[in-house]
């Protein structure tokens, strides 16, 4: 077999119906969450369910799209291939401000000025197959 | 029927070139029976782990054809790094109820061969969520470097605190003989290596191994017709709290503390009365988070007490004193059976040059996922 420098295509979220709207709602440049109508829970990822109260149909709503950064690791070795060329890269859990928490790339900043507590804002880069996977850049305020 | 530990077995740890998955089982399977005083037709159940090198939907009846013998009872686990403890757990559920009298427990998987070091990455890294954390490029040591930033931040964990879990467990793997990694290790070579996921370099992670080991749980008089080195399984318990990193309800205190205070007890023991500790270090931050979470040393303190020997041998806390997965080896499921085996080889005062003086009460801990599912052990010298 000839062998290619290309890197293997980095895994693409596998969307489920629970989440379809989520990301048709990225797609669009939204970044949405669920809370309960019956107990006011906020969570996510999308699920038909309160997980706190187990009413049925959470709402869907739209976040601000800022948060503030949780913790967050500087990768050097990459889990595959894929990712190889973007090491060093920052992985981040980020708190939004409605109250629910996302994994991210830390976008636009030299990983050695990533900082636990750092504002950040959502933005979406384009998936190679279509749709948008949500990331952070610092807020300048 | 109270149940013990009647035999346990491990087989060699590292690269065993030419290794099968299924051998390994069989292997692990044999020296434990054997330990224990038993023929294969006496055992009634079996439980098994999982397999990343050899995967297989029902593990346990593919051992069970392969090693030749036939039980009323058998299923296998997946908890992940809490798989054996677990497995004790449950064969200790079994045979309390009468539904077993000898219950053999078995581990192992060929990852360094049968998977490479970087299949072995690649293939854990798929417990990352597929859709909110593979695609952001998680691997396992990413995760837990999560926790070890944020126990930083929170708790004034620092390099060194870490460091000095490598270089201490080193120092017990270079006192077994089969240990994967018996080369010295210095804080210095610990602290400069090279960088994994900041802050962990690559000694904050454990080995990728081929290796397996088993046990046998009996009912406590099957066990005393063919052996008198049974060890007492005094408290077990569990924990899960979510399953992925972005879903962590805390990222500095973990279910550990609840399967630890479950253990605790039933056995009727504080953490102050236990001897020796086998407890999970997937990561250098692992082991350092679980020991502040199950009530070991105050939030904040761990680190300090092992930069002062804590874990030492003749240490507050002798802790991993094969070298755990950090050292001694990981082979999946049987990573964390290698804990085990360890401390019945302490409580039965036959683990030689490592040996703590006097040790008549073990705790055993096991975690999966992203410090996930939890599983405590206590075992007592009986
Ligand atoms: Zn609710």
């Amino acid at each position: 077999m000839t062998s290619t420098d290309a890197a293997p295509a980095k895994p693409v979220p596998l969307v489920t119906a629970d989440t379809r709207a989520f990301w048709d709602a990225c797609a669009e440049g939204a970044l949405t969450f669920q809370r309960c109508a019956a107990c006011g829970h906020v969570q996510f990822p999308p699920r038909p369910f309160c997980t706190e109260c187990r009413a049925a149909g959470p709402g869907t709503e739209r976040s601000a799209g800022l948060g503030t950064i949780h913790s967050f690791t500087i990768v050097h070795r990459p889990p595959t291939a894929a990712f190889k060329a973007d090491t060093p890269y920052v992985l981040a859990l980020v708190d939004f401000d409605e109250g629910f928490r996302l994994m991210v790339n830390l976008r636009g900043c030299p990983p050695s000025e990533a900082r636990i507590g750092l504002r950040v804002c959502v933005l979406f880069e384009p998936l190679a197959g279509g749709g948008a996977l949500p990331q952070v850049r610092l807020l300048v305020e | 029927m109270t149940p013990v530990i009647s035999g346990a077995a491990d087989t060699a740890v590292g690269r065993l070139d030419g290794s099968g998955c299924m051998a390994l089982h069989a292997e692990a399977a044999s020296a434990a029976l054997a330990d224990a005083g038993l023929r294969a037709d006496e055992v009634d159940g079996v439980l098994c782990a999982y397999s990343l090198a050899e995967p297989h939907l029902m593990l346990s009846s593919v051992f069970n054809e392969y090693f030749g013998i036939a039980p009323s009872y058998s299923a296998a686990v997946q908890a992940g790094g809490a798989t054996a403890c677990a497995l004790v757990m449950q064969a200790a559920a079994l045979v309390r109820a009468g539904i077993c009298r000898n219950v053999l427990a078995v581990c192992a998987d060929n990852r360094l061969t049968g998977l490479g070091r970087n299949g072995a990455v690649a293939a854990l890294a798929e417990v990352g969520h597929p859709q909110f954390e593979r695609p952001y490029g998680m691997s396992i040591p990413a995760a837990y470097a999560l926790v070890a930033r944020r126990c930083m931040h929170e708790r004034g964990v620092t390099a060194e605190h870490l460091a000095a879990i490598s270089v201490t467990q080193r120092g017990h793997a270079r006192r077994h003989p089969k240990a994967q990694a018996r080369d010295p290790l210095t804080m210095e070579q610990a602290l400069s290596a090279r960088m994994i996921a900041d802050p962990l370099r690559l000694f904050d992670c454990c080995l990728v191994s081929d290796g397996g080991a088993a046990l046998v749980v009996s009912a406590a008089d099957a066990a005393a017709d063919h052996t008198d080195r049974a060890v007492s399984i005094l408290g077990y318990g569990q924990m899960n709290t979510h399953e992925h990193a972005f879903a962590m309800p805390s990222l500095t205190d973990f279910g550990c503390r609840q399967s630890a205070a479950q253990a605790f007890a039933m056995a009727g023991l504080t953490p102050a009365d236990i001897d020796v500790a086998e407890i999970y270090d997937s990561f250098t931050i692992t082991l350092l988070a679980e020991l502040e979470s199950i009530g070991f040393f105050p939030k904040g303190e761990a680190g300090p007490a092992i930069l002062d020997g804590a874990l030492e041998l003749d240490g507050v806390l002798p802790c991993n004193t094969h070298g755990g997965l950090l050292s001694y080896g990981h082979s999946g499921a049987a990573g964390g059976m290698f804990h085990i085996v360890e401390a019945v080889r302490q409580l039965r005062g036959e683990a030689e040059a490592r040996q703590v003086a006097g040790a008549e009460t073990a705790f055993v801990h096991g975690d999966g996922g992203i410090l996930s599912a939890h599983c405590s052990l206590i075992l007592g010298r009986a």
